[in-house]
């Protein structure tokens, strides 16, 4: 029983980084219809932008992680959206998706020959302590993922439902067009929309990349489990996102438990299959209409 | 339709004419082909700088038998076809001697084109059948898994007294190796194995895989995995206090690994073929070398690559020519003492299978450092 | 076409064949290695030509058929069984793979099915490196023989390079027409416009399964070639990785554009060779390289010869729009 109860904090925790991910993904194809293949290395790379701060710059490990987080904003939002998405998205989806795995490669080869090609430690924000409850051995970092996620994740919807300007991005996201003549500013909507995403990343990076090590490889099975999770959730609702997250999370660490950890890899993908095949809406979408 | 012939046409042609290289004079051509990217990629860049350090140190000397060593380093991405690619260029440039790659499986599908040209190949992989094939050019840098998993199981036997052991490994053919291996020296043991348990390279979360072994209920833990995911499980298995001891082959006690796991890495036990921790002056040497010129801690693959570079220099001017046939028969059966060259670091013997025969250790992770608690002595002798 | 235009057409293309197949001759091993992979992989961008070009739907899944035609040729000629029929039975089985892949896949849209093709691929490869009794496993199938075509010894490296030339002739001449056909009329439909198609009579069910059934069937035939080109397979190459770099090689040749992949194959296979000097910068280079070029000219290097060399003409096979705008 407290393995099984240690199991789903742990699998709780890692569905919380995937949530986190996958809403950001979500958002980015709700309003701007970006599939960003790169998503996964958007979480890689922050980590590294504080880790070289603190070894190039010499600062301290509370001002590289503003640094980081500024330089995430800018990059993996301003510039992302400027230099990358602008020019692109008037040739059509395919391009921008090939661009953006193009970018994927572009930002691994780059980690890895101008940073390093092994795993880096990563300091972590609060002490690696465990604490015991009912006998199961939970990690403080695991229930500190879990609530910081939340709370993130909580705090977006509140902006997304209770501001103007939230409540602005909804419009954009909806109906483009009618939101234009109602006069909010699409295009500033559009960049706040990666902005937030690029916020994600960079929190998201920061609270994995003290376990999982920083390293280059580090986007590949984040990126795809975002993917997945985003659309088992349902692509268009950022609620569905954390649902598929969570589930995905537990789901794999209970199936490599108690069922086979050779084929632990495939449990996203059979889920994918099925929902895509019998519900494409997601298990919490709503059915999308498609204009003729 | 016409323009866009011509331009693949010309496109192939141009393309076809650019193939293919020539080779300077008074140079010898010592090409290594070793993963730099993929799952191998930290240990082939080790290999390579350790190679690169020993190349030039031989050139700053004036090389081999007044000759200046050449060497291109080819990425296999721990990809055998792309390996056997890479070795058939290598071949094409008429090599001296071929350098990598270390994974074995690799090895085993590129070796059958140096034989068949006739190169001594000077490999850092240790999958058992690589030296089972006949093959009289196949020379290896360290233990092979034959001759490393029987000290481990011993160790097991005598030194942990353990009846079950949990065996964790990475699926990939290095951990599938090991895996096989160890497995059949544990039943030749009569200790059980209580869990079979498979991971992924690049795996991160290893919470469901210490809970099964946790419920296994073994004596003891064998991890054999690659360096990032050994730091990853030894942290969630102290995480989740495990108490049994937990047992390795070179790669747990690594540098790389102790930096990575912290204090979860303490305590872990095991036998350890090569490494740069081992209190030898000349390895000591060495490794301050490497970090000196590399800015970071050489692990055994460096060794391996620097021992090469260096036996093929001893011998080569031990024979008096560059002469592959002789290179590889002189190789067959020699012990070579840091006395004779001080770059093989310590004492190493080729039988002529082309396996090598050293000392060992066992040793324990104390307080971050690997400690050597026994050292075995050579098998032969 | 004009007589004079079909004539010099066909000069350039005899002329062509000729280069090809006298380029072995003045090359070492490795460089004819290098054509040989490009043959295969070329024949394998030509099916992924087929579904993604031509009929408009975004496959990831090439890799995996490719994987299962390598599997298939290289299980079965080490066991003893014949080439020629090793070869068919590939073709056959990703056929047939492709189209119940294809039948519950294809009822969704574009970025859906790129999803479910990448999970495809995904499974494809953990079946292929988990299930040792049939594939091998990690340890995969070496010694794969090279055939025997008719008398003729492939063994040697310029041989089977030949022999790998004449299969992409072939494959070269089936798709030429298939693409003239009617049929090839259907695909291009589909891409253009789904639902004007279908209202005009088209299946569109049925053609596009026809389309992604048939660059499966071309997947595996390429796969066949390249077991026994590398005599070893392991699950390695057959990951995601190659459905992506397939993906590339078309887009960057030019989508739709019959040669694009003929083109897009080469910049693939022998820009590592000509990026050798930057060492470890040479997958930057291409990621850049990729980015511009979907930036500025989506529709491929065969797009930028267009524009170049034919500004004001429209040929009747070239992609109207890229295909990505039939997904909006």
């Amino acid at each position: 029983m407290t393995d099984l109860v240690q199991l789903l904090v742990a699998g709780l925790a890692t569905g919380a980084i995937y949530a986190l991910v996958a809403v950001g993904f979500t958002l980015l194809w709700q309003t701007s219809q970006t599939i960003n293949f790169a998503q996964g290395e958007f979480v890689m790379l922050p980590a590294f932008f504080v880790l070289a701060a603190m070894k190039f710059g010499g600062a301290s490990f509370p001002v590289a992680l503003l640094l980081g987080l500024v330089a995430s904003l800018l990059i993996l939002g301003v510039l992302f959206k400027k230099l990358l998405v602008d020019p692109m998205i008037r040739h059509g989806v395919l391009p921008l998706v090939i661009s953006t795995i193009a970018l994927a490669l572009f930002l691994k080869e780059g980690v890895k020959e101008f940073y390093a090609a092994d795993a880096q430690p990563f300091p972590a924000l609060w002490a690696t302590t465990n604490i015991s409850i009912a006998g199961a051995v939970i990690a403080l970092q695991n229930l500190i993922i879990i609530g910081v996620a939340i709370a993130a994740i909580a705090a977006l919807q509140w902006f997304l439902a209770a501001t103007r300007t939230g409540r602005s991005m909804q419009a954009t996201a909806q109906n483009p067009l009618l939101a234009r003549i109602l006069g909010i500013r699409v295009e500033r909507m559009i960049l706040y929309t990666f902005l937030i995403n690029a916020g994600l990343v960079a929190l998201a990076s920061v609270l994995i990349s003290p376990i999982y090590l920083a390293k280059f490889s580090n986007g590949e099975t984040l990126g795809l489990v975002a993917f997945i999770a985003a659309i088992v959730g349902g692509f268009n609702q950022v609620r569905g996102a954390i649902v598929g997250g969570l589930l995905l999370g537990v789901l794999d660490n209970l199936v490599a438990a108690y069922v086979s950890t050779q084929y632990r890899g495939a449990i996203p993908l059979f889920l994918l299959i099925a929902v895509i095949l019998f519900r494409p809406q997601g298990l919490l979408g709503r059915i999308e209409e498609r204009s003729v | 339709m016409k323009f866009r012939i011509g331009t693949a046409a010309v496109a192939v042609l141009a393309s076809a004419m650019s193939l293919g290289a020539a080779q300077a004079q008074q140079t010898v051509n010592m090409p290594d082909v070793v993963e730099l990217s993929g799952p191998g990629a930290v240990s082939g860049t080790n290999w390579r700088d350790g190679v690169t350090l020993a190349v030039d140190e031989l050139n700053a000397r004036g090389g081999i038998l007044g000759r200046k060593i050449v060497t291109t380093h080819s990425d296999t991405q721990s990809n055998p076809g792309i390996s056997r690619a890479q070795v058939q260029k290598a071949l094409d440039g008429d090599p001296y001697v071929i350098l990598g790659p270390i994974f074995s499986g690799s090895v085993k599908v590129n070796m059958v084109l140096a034989q068949q040209a006739e190169v001594p190949q000077f490999t850092g992989a240790e999958a058992a059948d690589i030296t089972q094939a006949g093959n009289p050019y196949i020379f290896r840098t360290s233990f092979g898994q034959q001759a490393s998993m029987p000290k481990i199981a011993n160790y097991i036997r005598d030194g942990v007294k353990a009846k079950s052991v949990a065996l964790v490994w990475v699926n990939n053919d290095f951990g599938k190796g090991g895996r096989d291996n160890f497995t059949r020296e544990m039943s030749a043991r009569g200790i059980r194995i209580a869990a079979d348990i498979s991971t992924e390279s690049g795996q991160v979360d290893f919470a469901a895989d210490v809970v099964k072994v946790k419920s296994a209920n073994a004596d003891a833990i064998f991890v054999y995995t690659n360096e990032e995911e050994s730091a990853r499980f030894l942290r969630e298995a102290r995480k989740q206090g495990i108490r049994v001891p937990l047992i390795g082959e070179t790669t747990l006690l690594n540098q790389k690994v102790i930096e990575l796991a912290g204090d979860a890495a303490n305590g872990v036990r095991g036998h350890v073929g090569l490494s740069s921790g081992v209190a030898i002056p000349a390895i000591q040497e060495f490794t301050s070398k490497f970090n000196k010129r590399f800015g970071y801690l050489p692990d055994h693959n460096a060794i391996k690559g620097y021992t090469a570079v260096h036996a093929i220099r001893y011998v080569t001017e031990k024979i008096g020519k560059f002469d592959r046939k002789l290179l590889a028969k002189t190789m067959h059966g020699l012990t070579i003492t840091p006395q004779m060259e001080p770059g093989i670091l310590i004492e190493t013997t080729w039988d002529d299978k082309g396996d090598i025969d050293r000392i060992s250790f066992l040793a324990e992770i104390v307080d971050g450092k690997q400690k050597i608690t026994q050292t075995l002595p050579k098998l032969g002798k | 076409m004009t007589r004079a235009r079909r004539l010099s057409g066909a000069i350039a293309a005899l002329a062509v064949c000729a280069a090809l197949v006298a380029a072995p001759f003045g090359l070492k091993p490795y460089g004819i290695y290098l054509l040989s992979l490009w043959a295969v992989m070329t024949i394998a961008a030509m099916g992924l030509n087929l579904t993604l070009g031509y009929a408009g739907q975004i496959s990831l899944a090439q890799a995996a058929f490719v994987g299962i035609g390598a599997y298939t040729a290289a299980i079965l000629t080490t066991q003893g069984w014949p080439f020629a029929l090793a070869f068919v039975l590939s073709a056959a089985l990703c056929f047939a793979i492709g189209w119940l892949l294809g039948y519950p896949a294809l009822r969704v849209q574009h970025h859906y099915l790129a999803f479910v093709t990448l999970a495809f691929t995904t499974l494809v490869f953990l079946v292929l490196r988990n299930e040792e009794w049939l594939t091998g496993g990690i340890y995969g199938i070496s010694g794969i023989p090279r055939p025997d075509v008719l008398g003729w010894s492939t063994g040697a490296p310029r041989d089977y390079y030949l022999f790998c030339l004449g299969m992409l002739g072939l494959v070269t001449l089936a798709t030429g027409w298939l693409v003239r056909s009617p049929w090839g009329r259907a695909f291009m439909a589909l891409r253009e416009n789904p639902i004007r198609a279908a209202s005009l009579g088209v299946d569109t069910r049925r053609y596009t399964l026809i389309a992604f059934a048939l660059g499966a069937a071309l997947g595996g035939i390429a796969g066949a070639l390249y077991a026994p080109l590398v005599q070893f397979i392991d699950p390695t190459p057959f990951a995601l990785g190659l459905s992506l770099n397939l993906l590339l090689m078309v887009l960057v040749g030019g989508s739709g554009f019959f040669f694009g992949p003929f083109l897009g194959a080469l910049v693939s296979v022998l820009l590592p060779e000509w990026l050798r000097f930057t060492e470890g910068l040479y997958l930057l280079i291409y990621a850049a390289f990729v980015m511009a070029l979907m930036a500025f000219c989506p529709s491929g290097l065969l797009g930028i010869a267009e524009r170049l060399f034919r500004p004001a003409a429209k040929t009747d096979d070239a992609p109207a729009t890229p295909a990505g705008k039939a997904a909006r």
